[in-house]
């Protein structure tokens, strides 16, 4: 589903963000990127919605390269992808409902499947009382569910997630923590972007662990080379 | 096109203020283009009743058969750049003279002999009232026999070349420039708009829409606003051109207003304005981000 070899990323002012970051997503599979401040999580992340180009190496999500995605592409990709962040990016003049069914009306899906689509996954995100409140009327953690379920309404194959769970306390947090979970389970790809270490050692999901730049640890790896040792 | 539709109007009912600013920008870009456009329509206007005087005189040698300057001014009808010709016969150009100049009216009663001539006035068609275009008839009408001199205020015409040519020039420099100002003003005022929304223009990008989705409703909207503009303009010049049409007989009692043909091209304008500055706006954004 996801694949990175050899990647390098270099902003204009000469800071390198990535240095030979290889590492691959399988389908089904759920993945911390954690890490320090610029470690790289966040330049990862863009990398996977197209919203930066690698400098070197190459970067594949979803049958798509990264490298040399058309313009005319990058919709199509990010179409396949759900994205969530930590500051929600909700639209504050409009409703729950129509934040989500946003997502949908930007591919172009008919009227009459829409309200039934937003409807599924206000549901399934446990906020379908909740469709007709407006983003300042919700809590963060159920903002960010509303995000979570903008993600999921046009059934994405891989839910990025970059620090969700930064804005949100302790029980929030354990609620969004839980959601992505569920839509693991269900099938969808999940990259989650967090430092939030007590999260990462409830689960045995594998994680990536990234510094300066650089994968200095991969459970996957890492784990697979001390079975083989041993 | 609902989405599209629904997505502009939203617009204006979000930033009500700067849709207005917008609105109010073109509105008076286009009516700094109107008044001019105004004084120019006017100013022709004048300068084709000056031009509707412009005539050719050929004086008819004395005691040329009446046949002969008949059959003449037929031929001299016919030439394409000619409206009409007048044959004034010698006791007719007599008569106008004592009608016309009162201070020689006595003169010309105590006279035994009409020392005026006979001739053929010649009016040129419009468009046909150029100084080379008259030089040319005015040759074409010495070639007859029968005349003796040909006038036409040469200068005169020539003056009113140069007049229509300067005004002409003057005109589509001031109008460009004006044009130039009030693109530049409309995009810095749909830039706003766009500052305004860039959260919302990022939101729409993350979750796939094409530039052209987003590109779709500041479009509309840009046209809407220029389209408002352009009315607001055109009810601004009314205003203006009641404000001197009012003083009736005095120096701008004639003036004249845009017919339905140039109000629309306002109108037009001010709709591609609005498009022009919320393409060029949209695009430089949708680059850098």
């Amino acid at each position: 589903m996801i694949r990175f070899s050899h990647v390098y990323k270099s902003y204009p002012n000469g800071a390198l963000a990535l240095k030979d970051v290889t590492f691959r997503v399988s389908k089904g599979e759920f993945v911390f990127l954690t890490g320090h401040s610029g470690a790289g999580k966040s330049t990862i992340m863009k990398l996977l919605f197209a919203e930066q180009r690698p400098t070197a190496g190459e970067v594949r999500v979803s049958g798509y390269i990264v490298n040399s995605l058309k313009a005319d592409d990058v919709p199509k990709l990010r179409r396949r992808l759900g994205v969530v962040f930590q500051d929600f990016r909700l639209l504050e003049d409009r409703t729950a409902g129509e934040n989500i069914a946003f997502a949908l009306e930007v591919t172009g899906a008919r009227s009459d499947t829409i309200a039934a689509r937003v409807t599924r996954v206000l549901t399934q995100v446990g906020l379908s009382a909740k469709s007709r409140a407006h983003p300042r009327e919700l809590s963060g953690g159920e903002q960010q569910r509303v995000a979570i379920a903008r993600a999921l309404v046009n059934d994405p194959a891989i839910l990025v997630a970059d620090e969700p769970t930064g804005n949100l306390d302790e029980r929030a947090t354990r609620g969004v923590f839980q959601l992505l979970r569920d839509i693991n389970a269900g099938g969808t790809v999940v990259v989650m972007a967090t430092h939030d270490l007590d999260l990462v050692r409830q689960t045995s999901y594998r994680t990536i662990e990234l510094r300066e730049g650089s994968v200095v640890y991969d459970s996957a790896v890492d784990e697979a080379d001390t079975v083989g040792a041993q | 096109m609902r989405l599209l539709t629904r997505e502009a109007l939203l617009s204006f009912r979000r930033a009500p203020l700067l849709s207005t600013l917008s609105v109010t920008t073109i509105a008076f870009s286009l009516f700094t283009i109107g008044l001019f456009g105004l004084v120019a329509i006017n100013l022709r206007e004048a300068l084709r009743g000056l031009e509707e005087r412009v005539e050719i005189v050929a004086f008819v040698l004395r005691g040329t058969p009446a046949e002969t300057i008949t059959l003449a001014s037929q031929d001299i009808a016919t030439f394409p750049e000619v409206q009409d010709v007048n044959f004034v016969t010698e006791q007719q150009a007599l008569a106008r003279a004592r009608a016309e100049l009162v201070e020689f009216k006595d003169a010309y009663r105590d006279l035994q002999v009409n020392p005026l001539p006979a001739s053929i006035e010649v009016r040129m068609k419009q468009g046909q009232r150029d100084a080379a275009t008259v030089d040319r008839v005015a040759e074409r009408l010495r070639g007859f026999g029968f005349v003796d001199d040909v006038r036409y205020g040469r200068e005169w015409v020539q003056r009113l070349d140069q007049l229509r040519n300067v005004t002409g020039l003057v005109g589509l420099v001031i109008g460009l420039a004006f044009a130039a100002v009030a693109v530049v003003i409309i995009g810095v005022t749909i830039r706003l708009t766009i500052l305004q929304r860039a959260r919302e223009i990022s939101i729409m990008r993350l979750v796939g829409a094409t530039n052209w989705f987003v590109r779709g409703p500041f479009l509309l909207e840009g046209a809407i606003k220029g389209f408002f503009g352009g009315l607001l303009s055109l009810l601004l010049c009314y205003a203006g051109y009641l404000l001197f049409h009012d003083n009736g007989g005095g120096p701008f009692g004639g003036l004249i207003f845009f017919g339905p043909q140039q109000m629309l091209m306002i109108l037009v304008f001010g709709v591609l304005l609005g498009l022009g500055g919320s393409l060029v706006s949209v695009g430089r954004h949708l680059r850098h981000v």
